[in-house]
Order: C-alpha cells, then structure tokens, then sequence
C-alpha cells in the first residue's frame, strides 16, 4: 500500500480548525495533520502484515510528480492520498475525474490513472463501506487532484473533515481523538479486506 | 479749441465701444440660442431597462457535497462573453453571502474576464493569440471552450480544500453549461496567468469538460 501525506515543506495546506466549539479555537497546518494520520495508518497496516510505502515521513516538500513516482515504482495495490479539511462534514472520498480507459503497455504519464479508474471506484467503494459501517458520514466525489492523475494504481484520495450536526450525526471536531482512531481504523480495515480480495498487480 | 488728434481719439473710442456693444449683443443671442438647444437635447424618454431572462446557476454545498441547480431571473446582456460573466458573478455572490452552503469570498468582482473560443479537439491549450483575437464577444459556432480569468485575490482567499475547490470548480463549468450550451470545455487562469492549483488541491492547468461537470443525478458530482 501506498500512503501519500499530502503537501509538506512550504506547502502547509489548509488551516485546520482542532475544535470550533473552543474560541479561540487551536489549530494545525493540513501538512502536520496528514502526516500524523498517516503514521497512525501505517502503524495500523503494518501490525496488520501489510507492507506500507508512504510518499513522505517529515515535513519536506514533494511534488506532484515524486508523489506518483513513488507510487508507481511500489507497483502498489492501493496508493492513499490524506488530506484534511474544516470545509464540509464527514470523511470525502474522492477519484479521478479522468473518464476509464483500456489498460495499455505504455501509459501516458499526465493519464496513467485512467487504467486504473474502475478499480479506483471499487476500492472508493470498499472504504466507503467500511466508513459507513463505523458510522462516518462520507461523500464521494470524482476529482482532478495533481499527482493522483499520473498514478498507476487503484488510488483514492480521502480528505478528513469534522462531522456536523445532522438528524443522524453528532457533531464531531477535526482535532477529536476517537474520531481520527474510529476513521484510521475502519480505512485500516478496508484496504486489508482490499489487499485480501484484489489481484496482485 | 480741441485739438485733431484729441476729436479723433474720442472718434476711434466711440466707435470702438459701439462695435464691442453689438458684439456682446451678438453673444447674447448665441447664448439664448444655445440654451434652447439644449432644452430640446433633454431626454424625453425614459432609458430602456434590458428585459430578465432565466438562467441556471449550480450552487454548491459543502455539508453534502452537492450540486443543485437553482433557477434565476436577471438582466443579461446579449454578448455571450458578457453573459457568461453576469450569470458566473451571480453565483459568486451567493457563495460570499453571509451563511451561504458553500462559503468562498469575493463575490462578483472575483471573474476579470471570460474569453470564448472554438472548442480544440484535443483538449489543448489555445495560443495567446487566440484568447486575444476572441475578446470577450465570443463567436457561437460549434463546440466552444470557455476561458475563466479569476482574481488572485479570489485564488488567494478561497478555502483551501479538496471537496470545497472542487465544488467551485465544478459548479462554475456546469453553470457555464447549463446557460451556454455551447461551451464543452472550460479553462481557467488567475490574474491572466496559467495556476496550477485554485488554493492547493484542484487542478487548474487541465481543461474541463463542462458537460460533464453537472450531476447525472441532480445532487452529486
């Protein structure tokens, strides 16, 4: 599996807002809080047997294309690109908006993604289920996110977002600890019931 | 005895006076004259208020993730370019309202400019050239791509975000769809210049497919 923390170095992100209900309220830069879930998820897979490769394990800059670069060479069964939000409710799962297409020998590096749309759907699918499941609200979505478009894997970005009051939801902040375990370990789940069921690549 | 050059002295004077007197006369009357004009220039109708018309805008909500087409009557004008940019800053301004379901500041003023140009088959970027022979008066022949310049303090000040850049990116192509049917593709450049992303995550050097970006089911994109 592949996990990109997203943005690093200069690139902080978003201003995440921890707890709103606190004024004024703490916050952390999107890059910090990316990393940090994406060693907690690590942590999760690999006592789970699975071998993790991430994009990223200090607050350095990498670009889009050293993103997929690393992905690609990993050859992975799921790359997982982490991002984090005060915009919106829930966790956001999104793919590719490059419309499906035939996989080829040679791949165009701008479109390689496009192969892997279908199965890039499938795996959106599988966490979506293991999230709902946990009780998180999650949305999907089709996205054009840099660095995602030139993977050749089964790639998701999900972007990590407090949970707002709803007939059905309690409101949940960003910076909540529970919240972040009860999302790491449903998408934990997920991708090992993927690695389980889906083809080697 | 007064001496000759006294009496023609006195002579030239009075015969000085008497021209500049009907001179002023003279201008008096051109004065009156011009003021009568003028009373005839006044407007004697009252301007022409253009009609309005109906146009679509798709209003995102970040608490779904939503796009809803929300129906508009407002004056538009007749270029299309012109018209693009009406219906796009009518959008804008709900997101900049207070409580709006998908916040971004900046309102109508965020859109410089919308170019519109024959759509390239290939997806490709048009030339410099191109974009400055269209203007903003666009041409309705066949598939056209639309060329979105924003303001870099909209890019600057826009919540930074997959789901919330996404949403604004996709709800200005489906609006420019939804009212312009011509338009397939859409392009965007801040400031007059290409981005790479609207505020960190949304890709903003590819182009969009604009027939694409409305929701096949009226919510979700």
């Amino acid at each position: 599996m592949v996990l990109d923390a997203a943005h690093g170095g200069d690139d902080s992100g978003a201003a995440l807002q921890l707890s709103p209900a606190q004024s004024p309220s703490p916050t952390q830069q999107e890059k910090q809080f990316a990393l940090a879930f994406t060693e907690h998820l690590r942590a999760l897979l690999q006592a789970r047997g699975v071998l993790v490769v991430t994009t990223r394990d200090a607050d350095a800059a990498v670009g889009a294309d050293r993103r997929a670069e690393i992905a690609n060479r990993a050859r992975a069964q799921a790359c997982v690109s982490l991002h984090a939000t005060s915009m919106g409710s829930g966790v956001h799962l999104y793919i590719s908006s490059l419309a499906p297409a035939a996989a080829e020998r040679m791949l165009a590096w701008k479109t390689a993604q496009a192969a892997y749309v279908t199965r890039s759907l499938a795996l959106a699918g599988a966490l979506n289920s293991a999230l709902t499941h946990a009780n998180v609200p999650v949305t999907l979505g089709r996205t054009a996110l840099l660095g995602m478009d030139s993977m050749a894997c089964p790639a998701v970005a999900i972007e990590i977002a407090p949970v707002l009051a709803s007939s059905h939801n309690q409101p949940t902040a960003l910076g909540d600890a529970n919240y972040q375990t009860q999302v790491a370990n449903a998408v934990a789940a997920a991708l090992v019931q993927w690695r389980s069921e889906a083809p080697q690549p | 005895m007064i001496p000759r050059y006294q009496t023609i002295l006195f002579v030239v004077l009075l015969l000085a006076s008497v021209a500049m007197g009907g001179f002023l006369w003279q201008m008096r009357d051109k004065a009156h004259q011009r003021m009568l004009e003028g009373q005839d220039a006044a407007p004697a109708a009252a301007p022409m208020v253009t009609p309005a018309e109906q146009a679509t805008v798709y209003v995102a909500s970040d608490a779904d993730n939503t796009l809803t087409p929300q129906p508009l009557s407002l004056p538009l004008p007749a270029s299309p370019g012109l018209r693009a940019r009406a219906i796009l800053g009518k959008l804008l301004d709900l997101y900049a309202a207070p409580n709006a379901p998908h916040p971004v500041p900046g309102g109508a003023g965020s859109i410089t400019q919308i170019f519109l140009l024959p759509a390239p088959a290939d997806g490709s970027t048009p030339t410099a050239a191109a974009i400055a022979a269209a203007g903003t008066a666009g041409q309705s022949v066949g598939p056209q791509l639309a060329i979105v310049n924003l303001t870099g303090a909209f890019a600057n000040g826009h919540p930074s975000g997959l789901e919330t850049e996404t949403l604004t990116v996709l709800s200005i192509c489906a609006t420019l769809h939804a009212n312009l049917p011509s338009v397939t593709q859409v392009r965007f450049m801040v400031d007059g210049a290409p981005r790479a992303t609207l505020a960190g995550h949304a890709d903003l050097a590819r182009t969009y497919m604009a027939d694409q970006a409305a929701p096949n089911d009226g919510s979700h994109p």
